[in-house]
């Protein structure tokens, strides 16, 4: 009998022996004889578990892992085709408790399909939602993605709906639709699961988006550190056009939607929308000055929605489900599910999809278990490297733009790094603003030279010969923080200040050392 | 690295195979780059003169972005994750240990060729961290002793 076995083909589960685990698995299935239907899936997103194994059985997906080469014999004699117990038995993956308490819409089928299965994608409901945006007017179309209260989850929070109308009621010839997949967060991994491992359902959004704003055309610009990401959403645009989804006839509705990938080159700014535009026209990644909006003058001039892969990739979801449903999840300004992941120092890291409105505490300490190293949390930095450094007695805070907003910190793309009590904070604050010097693009003064400088006083502030030059120093980075928020053009030198403030604020013991002799001379 | 020798004949064949599309600069210096290991510099001038553009901006493009170098990297290329979710998991100490393992800095290539080791922040790969990425593939939940497995011989990539 001819049994099917998932084994991911997820880059995070490849980084931890995945392809070592399918050759293993169809090599000793090979030496006995047995019948095995190997399908590559995306990762369900329980990473200490992988590479995380799935056997279909009468009784639904039987998991196992963390499984390594070696153990695929020992599986196998054990029983693994019929789901039969072993030490790495996890039960039925759909009971696991980690993922049965989810509330997976966005990433309903990662981790469940084969990525690149157009069959697989209809049996799992895709193409209901681009079927229902194509029966309905533009404006039906964006009223609906307006009342389900989706906001961009690149970080920003700006209401897609309203984007979308700027861009639909603009008149050109030529209109785009621009997928930002530059996930250069630290921290933040769910744009690339979903693109190694559901990519029809990114296509299908932006499909949607063109047919709602009037574009034909439309690009996936992807960061070259995400190549298995890059395959996958290309191999999918030509499975996609040859099944008549996109192209010249998207679905049969006379519409044409040409869309193709782009791939970044090592520059984090370009995850900034108009530089990310810039670096699409084949420049540097320079921010843009707004206005105008790139909703109205965007990739080489025209109109453009641009919009975050999660963002497009929730608009399926939100069609198929309503947007009343999809609005009746969250709380406050935060409607609907947010996909947050769980990384660093972390025992269960990985994706938790929930509606908004959970404690960080419950996603740090339920869900990710404390630290991998068994030492107390110290710190967590929620949405990327311009989120900010909060402490554990910040653990009631929910998981809402406008709470954490009130806190001086920001959900962000939901990613959440976990830190045990050995973190340095003073060096975390000083990482931040080298970061930015690292990756400011250069437009404007604030952040090209304000990051510099940032370097250099928290350098002074952390080995200064006495109090009262550290003194002047923190008043120094306090009015450079200020400025820095204040005078930068985009979000890389206006956000910088948030974590190094959050450290100051929560951590400053790590900033107010005894003076230290350093064998310098005051500056 | 298999990469194909500098040739300009190869060079001007690729580049107007990458030249029709839209905004065509970062598509043509990426299967450059693909085909040589390294943009070479006398390709500014084919490039510029292909694009219309003048040799300034394309210098400038290639010198903004990481990715693109002017010169071959080594034989073996390695990079370490010095992401927020790497160094909560002791990225500083294994870019410490990298840097004295090979015996260069980041950015550098051994003189002998042997290898090119880079600074990455983020590949991703944060729930597993920290990460290396040696030849293009990326290896999670590197310890030293990992590190020195995957550059000692890396034939075998395999984990663990």
């Amino acid at each position: 009998m001819r049994v099917t076995v998932y084994v991911p083909c997820d880059s995070a589960s490849r980084s931890v022996g995945a392809d070592e685990v399918a050759v293993a698995l169809l090599a000793e299935a090979r030496l006995r004889g047995l019948d095995v239907d190997l399908v590559r899936n995306g990762s369900r997103g329980l990473y200490w578990l992988e590479p995380l194994v799935e056997v279909v059985t009468d009784e639904g997906r039987i998991a196992y892992g963390p499984v390594r080469p070696d153990d695929v014999a020992d599986l196998l004699d054990a029983g693994l085709l019929d789901g039969s117990t072993h030490p790495l038995l996890l039960g039925r993956t759909d009971d696991i408790h980690w993922l049965a308490r989810q509330n997976r819409l966005t990433f309903a089928r990662v981790g469940v399909v084969d990525p690149l299965s157009p069959g697989d994608y209809r049996a799992h409901g895709g193409l209901v939602g681009l079927r229902s945006a194509l029966a309905m007017s533009s404006s039906e179309i964006i009223t609906a993605v307006t009342d389900s209260g989706l906001r961009g989850r690149g970080g920003a929070g700006f209401p897609t709906g309203i984007k979308w109308k700027t861009v639909a009621d603009a008149t050109s010839t030529q209109k785009f639709v621009c997928c930002n997949a530059d996930e250069g967060d630290s921290g933040t991994f769910a744009d690339r699961m979903l693109m190694e491992g559901d990519p029809f359902s990114l296509i299908e959004g932006m499909a949607v988006s063109a047919v709602a704003v009037g574009a034909t055309e439309g690009f996936v610009y992807i960061r070259s550190e995400y190549p298995d990401a890059v395959a996958t959403m290309r191999r999918a645009i030509e499975i996609a056009c040859e099944q008549g989804w996109i192209g010249p006839d998207v679905l049969g509705s006379g519409l044409p939607f040409d869309l193709q990938v782009r791939v970044g080159a090592g520059a984090y700014i370009c995850g900034e929308e108009t530089a990310m535009l810039d670096s699409l026209e084949g420049k540097r990644g320079m921010v843009r000055a707004k206005p105008p909006l790139p909703a109205l003058e965007g990739l080489f001039g025209h109109p453009t929605v641009v919009n975050n892969v999660l963002s497009l990739a929730s608009v399926p979801a939100v069609l198929a489900l309503g947007s009343a449903a999809y609005r009746d999840l969250g709380v406050g300004r935060s409607r609907g599910t947010q996909v947050f992941q769980l990384s660093g120092n972390v025992a269960h890291g990985g994706i938790v999809e929930t509606a908004f409105g959970l404690t960080l505490g419950e996603l740090v300490t339920d869900f990710g278990g404390g630290t991998a190293t068994g030492r107390p949390v110290r710190a967590v930095q929620v949405g990327g490297p311009l989120g900010a450094y909060l402490p554990p007695d910040s653990f009631d805070l929910r998981m809402d733009y406008e709470e954490f907003a009130s806190a001086g910190a920001m959900v962000g793309h939901g990613g959440v790094v976990v830190f045990d009590d050995t973190v340095d904070m003073g060096q975390q604050a000083r990482f931040a603003m080298e970061f930015c010097a690292v990756e400011s693009c250069g437009k404007c003064t604030p952040c090209r030279v304000g990051a510099v400088r940032g370097v250099e006083v928290i350098d002074r502030i952390l080995t200064g010969p006495d109090d009262e030059t550290r003194t002047a120093d923190l008043v120094l980075l306090d009015d450079l923080c200020d400025l820095m928020a204040d005078g930068s053009l985009c979000a890389m030198g206006g956000l910088t200040p948030m974590p190094v403030r959050s450290v100051l604020r929560h951590f400053a013991e790590d900033l107010d050392r005894p003076a230290v002799s350093t064998g310098r001379s005051a500056p | 690295m298999t990469s194909r020798e500098w040739s300009v004949e190869v060079a001007a064949e690729i580049v107007g195979a990458h030249s029709a599309v839209r905004g065509p600069l970062l598509p043509v210096l990426h299967a450059l780059q693909e085909e040589f290991g390294y943009v070479h510099p006398e390709a500014v001038r084919i490039v510029a003169r292909a694009l219309n553009l003048s040799r300034a901006d394309v210098h400038g493009v290639i010198t903004f972005y990481t990715d693109f170098r002017m010169t071959p990297p080594g034989a073996m290329t390695v990079a370490v994750c010095r992401g927020e979710a790497c160094q909560s998991m002791g990225s500083h100490e294994l870019a410490a240990h990298a840097q004295a393992a090979l015996g260069i800095g980041f950015g550098e290539t051994a003189g002998d060729g042997s290898a090119t080791l880079d600074q990455v922040f983020c590949v991703g790969n944060c729930a597993l961290s920290p990460a290396v990425v040696v030849d293009g593939r990326v290896v999670g939940r590197v310890d030293a002793d990992t590190f020195d497995r995957l550059v000692g011989d890396r034939a075998s990539l395999v984990h663990g």
